[in-house]
């Protein structure tokens, strides 16, 4: 397939145009005030680099050296391409004039403007902006706590985990059973665990045709439905079974020694078991008393400030935003009008209605490609979908039309990684 | 301003675009997006000329205002661009438009 694209080639022209970019932004009203954004990923990189070119300061607080980007993540999975594709750092964020601090934040201090840093010094602030993403819950699900997950994988965020399940999937004999808990709403990507299910049946139907895919579900119904379903019936015939809510999906504990799963109704067993817990906003979120008690983040969609915590702003998984998926789209577009938000409010000046768009590709196979749409504004506090717009690809479509849905989301993955990490 | 000028001899619709543009933005703040404008950088990256998805940033505004229409009537076949097109109205189009325009 054509998703290998060198990455090397293209942060390099990423960069150059990175740098005249930024000499060129220069606005005519720079507002002044200091910003710390927690999180260098989709979300808190983008808008660490708003804010620069709106001409404020801006820390970013990054835990992690390597950042790899979940989506595109599940053709790994599949063999589809190396997770090395899936990698980036923070190099061009730091070159624009960013500091970066490569620690772990433990704690937010709203009163005093001050984040701690896991080392014990801090970070002072005139706005802080929250992008930490999920944390996995361990202790939501009976049985599967951070051991398990070395035995039966989330890979729901990307990296080691990654790299386990497909481990997983190439040691599995032709003709075993993978099986897949997917978790009730709301989780980062509502897409992801069927694009991950289609593309491992793709694997099987190449490699190991006499495999089987079981998927437990603690929902009634997913996004793209019926595009998925249609594809999995055209594609791989037979091969994945879903088990809905209500015909007995939901897993309530799970054994990880024998990698059982256990429903009201009776125990599975897989030969590869991939266990997609429920989640909530990363920890500096709930420390900085920023989460709520369903342990994601209430915010304003104008600004996307903090409802439980002034001058705190939080975008991305971590945050409740209305009709917006939890996706890599809505990350980046959140960081731009975050960044807009937070310059307006730093200069005295009321921060402007945003409208947002977000795109979700899934690839069900490498040259079938389904995608929902949605466009987004604040409406009686929640940001809403705009009536008549948005909504997922034709149910029918000839097969250029998922060809080229296809080459769009790759196109897409590359654009983003360019904007956020080039 | 050396833009807007420019942009402003195109008259008819362009015109009110601009109108449009002043009359809702601080007179310090002309570089500030219009409602919805960031997010199409998303897929629509500047600066590669022959990726599968065009550049937007700096290209004519009212052929983007134009395929906008299409797009909205669907008289201009799509894959994803017809349901994004329905959530803005002709003046957000319009808006959006010319700040792509003159963006590097
Ligand atoms: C399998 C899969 C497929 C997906 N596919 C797609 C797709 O096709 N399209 C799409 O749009 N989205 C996709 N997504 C969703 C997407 O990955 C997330 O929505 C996106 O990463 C959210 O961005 P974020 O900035 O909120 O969090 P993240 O990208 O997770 O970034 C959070 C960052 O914060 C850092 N961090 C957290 N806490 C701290 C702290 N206390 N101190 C310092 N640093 C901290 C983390 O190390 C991390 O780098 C997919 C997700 C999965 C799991």
């Amino acid at each position: 397939m054509s998703l290998a694209f060198t990455r090397r080639a293209l942060l390099k022209t990423a960069a150059a145009g990175a740098a005249a970019a930024a000499l060129s932004r220069r606005t005519a009203a720079q507002a002044s005030g200091r910003v710390v954004v927690v999180g260098g990923g989709f979300g808190g990189a983008t808008c660490a680099r708003e804010l620069k070119r709106k001409g404020l300061a801006v820390t970013l607080v990054e835990a992690n050296a390597v950042y790899t980007a979940c989506p595109f993540s599940n053709a790994v999975l599949a063999g589809l391409r190396p997770i090395e594709t899936q990698q980036f750092n923070l190099d061009a964020v730091e070159k624009e004039g960013i500091a970066i601090i490569r620690q772990r934040a433990v704690r937010a201090d709203p009163q005093a403007r001050r984040v701690v840093l896991e080392d014990g010094s801090s970070q002072d602030y005139d706005r802080l902006v929250l992008s930490p993403g999920i944390d996995i819950r361990f202790d939501a699900l009976p049985g599967y706590d951070e051991a398990a997950a070395g035995t039966m994988p989330h890979a729901w965020k990307a990296g080691e985990q990654t790299i386990l399940l497909r481990r997983q999937l190439e040691a599995m004999d032709d003709g075993g059973t993978f099986v897949m808990v997917a978790p009730a709403n709301p989780f980062r990507c509502p897409p992801g665990p069927y694009e991950r299910a289609s593309l491992i049946a793709h694997y099987f139907k190449t490699h190991k045709p006499r495999s089987k895919l079981l998927i437990l579900d603690a929902k009634d119904s997913f996004s793209k439905q019926r595009l998925f379903q249609a594809a999995w019936q055209e594609l791989y015939p037979g091969m994945i079974e879903w088990v809905s809510l209500s015909s007995g999906g939901k897993v309530i504990e799970v054994d990880a020694k024998t990698r059982t799963l256990v429903t009201d109704f009776g125990r599975h067993t897989g030969d590869v078991v991939n266990v997609i817990p429920p989640q909530r906003a990363g920890q500096i979120a709930q420390a900085g008393g920023a989460a709520d008690r369903t342990g994601w983040c209430p915010i304003d969609p104008v600004t996307f400030e903090s409802r439980l915590q002034p001058n705190v702003h939080v975008i991305g998984d971590a945050s409740i935003a209305g009709g917006m998926p939890k996706s890599a789209f809505s990350a980046n577009a959140q960081g731009k009008v975050c960044a807009a938000a937070v310059a307006s409010l730093l200069r005295g000046e009321a921060p402007a209605e945003p409208k947002l768009i977000n795109t979700c590709y899934s690839l069900v196979a490498p040259d079938y490609g389904i995608s929902v749409a949605g466009v987004y504004n604040p409406r009686n506090g929640v940001l809403t979908d705009v009536e008549g717009a948005g909504g997922t690809s034709p149910v029918s479509a000839p097969p250029s039309f998922r060809a080229q849905e296809a080459v769009y989301a790759e196109a897409w993955f590359q654009t983003i990684a360019r904007e956020v990490y080039g | 301003m050396a833009r807007l000028a420019s942009v402003l001899t195109m008259g008819g619709m362009m015109s009110v675009a601009v109108v449009v543009m002043v009359k809702t933005m601080p007179a310090a703040a002309q570089g500030v997006a219009p409602p919805g404008a960031t997010s199409c950088s998303g897929c629509h990256g500047p600066g590669v000329s022959d990726a599968a998805v065009p550049p937007l940033h700096g290209r004519p505004s009212e052929e983007i205002v134009a395929a906008m229409q299409e797009y909205r009537n669907g008289r201009r076949p799509a894959t994803v661009m017809d349901r994004v097109a329905k959530g803005f109205t002709d003046e957000e189009t319009r808006a959006i438009a010319s700040w792509l325009s003159q963006q590097p």
